[in-house]
């Protein structure tokens, strides 16, 4: 059944829409919209940050949750293949929204039910629904997306949200993205090879800073490394701190997807160059919006 | 083929797989899962000349045919063979070989945590980016396979 697996998934005008609608959904009281329907959070990867966005965005709407995350989805998991387990919510539920460590895994279960697959994050895959929270914070500061240029700073590797993006801003026309990373967490080829924007791969983020009109800043994957060694090589690589910034364009923004751990230094929060809590606040109404565009039967 | 410098006897019953890569022959019959020992009457013939590929192999197997599934996994690595089935020494049926779109549970999928590697039910899928240079893509998690993967992985080298 098709879902929301890939941003590539959703064209440029079906995110338009959901811009539209979410814009719309800011400053509303909620509409029982999904009242009667039964959304599943099938965690198999705990996340407490996602998995409560999904819940309030569902609840908000009306709709029932039933779901599970951490110790119970190891629980769940035991024993039962993926397939079944997702046979299982697809008798109780009419969405089912998914995040489960290995890659390919929504896209799988998408395969196996007839519902609607929300992907929530599959490994180190892709992160659907926090592009089109990026995206849309994006267009909430600059009113547009096309012409910007993009640094993505970080662990452009192990981060799916980083392969979402990419993939996301293929439907708009950036002027340029910068893939600052060090080294051993540059882009996947795979990805890169698909890109029809122009693109440079730089190692010190101070070369590029004062282009960029949209920094997004990624957490180092810990739980993504295969190799401990690798891990210690390159936790502290980069940093976004006051000198960074202040070399920043004054109208740019910097975002980050939370949580983060030390790659932002906590005085720039008070720049008003910082819009990660901002971002944060729209994971709620984008997922309604998300929520809405599959769970209710188009006319 | 160079009549000239080899003989082979045409053979009555069986396939004759023709236009494979050069040295590529003993892989074709590693998927064809025949060592030698089956006694079936084998003729190979390694190097020879060809007006498509310049240097080609042939296989002659006598009294076996040659399924739809190891038809797709030969054409993996010898993407041009054709497999002429003959009887009574006719060739009465012509297969070219072409590399599918998509491959469907034949390779595995280099990246171990992929949802292929880790799921009973997940079957591994791959769909063709290139055929030449080969490059085929994993459908679930977007990893790359090349032509020195898929020759590894059909044939154990
Ligand atoms: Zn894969």
């Amino acid at each position: 059944m098709p879902g929301l697996v890939s941003i590539y998934d959703l064209t440029r005008q079906d995110m338009e829409e959901i811009f539209e609608d979410t814009e719309k959904r800011l400053n509303a009281q909620p509409r029982k919209e999904l009242s009667g329907k039964i959304v599943s959070l099938a965690f198999f990867e705990p996340s407490t940050r996602t998995y409560l966005s999904f819940e309030t965005a569902a609840k908000k709407l009306g709709a029932e949750v039933i779901g599970f995350t951490g110790e119970e989805a190891i629980s769940v998991a035991k024993g039962e293949s993926l397939a079944d387990t997702v046979r299982m919510l697809e008798n109780y539920s009419d969405i089912i929204v998914m995040r489960h460590r290995f890659d390919g895994a929504a896209k799988f279960a998408s395969r196996v039910t007839s519902k609607p697959v929300i992907n929530a994050g599959d490994g180190k895959h892709e992160h659907p629904t926090q592009t089109l929270i990026d995206l849309f914070t994006v267009r909430r500061n600059f009113g547009f997306i096309d012409n910007l240029t993009f640094g993505l700073l970080g662990d452009l590797k192990y981060a799916r949200v980083v392969n979402s993006l990419l993939r996301g801003l293929k439907a708009f026309r950036p002027k340029l993205a910068y893939l600052i990373s060090p080294e051993p967490l540059a882009a996947r080829r795979e990805i890169l090879e698909e890109l029809n924007y122009p693109y440079r791969e730089v190692r010190e983020p101070h070369e590029v800073i004062g282009e960029v009109d949209v920094l997004y800043v990624t957490r180092i994957q810990k739980e993504r490394f295969v190799d401990e060694q690798e891990y210690e090589r390159v936790k502290e690589s980069y940093k976004v701190d006051l000198k960074l910034v202040e070399q920043m364009k004054k109208d740019a923004i910097i975002l980050h997807a939370l949580p983060r751990v030390q790659e932002i230094d906590r005085r720039v929060d008070k720049d008003k160059r910082a819009k990660y809590f901002e971002q944060a606040s729209y994971g709620v109404p984008i997922r309604m919006s998300v929520l809405v565009k599959y769970g209710v039967e188009k006319a | 083929m160079s009549s000239a410098t080899l003989t082979v006897s045409k053979i009555r019953n069986g396939t004759v797989i023709d236009h494979i890569p050069a040295g590529r022959s003993l892989a074709v019959l590693k998927v064809l899962g025949i060592t030698g020992y089956e006694g079936l009457r084998i003729a190979i013939l390694m190097n020879v000349e060809s007006k498509k590929l310049g240097r080609k192999d042939i296989v002659k197997i006598e009294d076996r045919v040659v399924d739809e599934r190891e038809a797709s996994v030969i054409s993996l690595i010898a993407p041009e063979a054709t497999i002429n089935i003959v009887r009574d020494f006719n060739v009465v049926e012509k297969r070219n070989l072409r590399l599918p779109e998509i491959i469907k549970g034949l390779l595995k999928c280099p990246n171990p945590l992929c949802v292929t590697n880790n799921d009973p039910e997940a079957l591994s899928e791959f769909v063709k980016v290139s055929e030449k240079p080969l490059r085929l893509r994993c459908v679930y998690c977007d990893t790359y396979l090349n032509e020195a993967d898929v020759l590894r992985q059909v044939v154990g080298q």
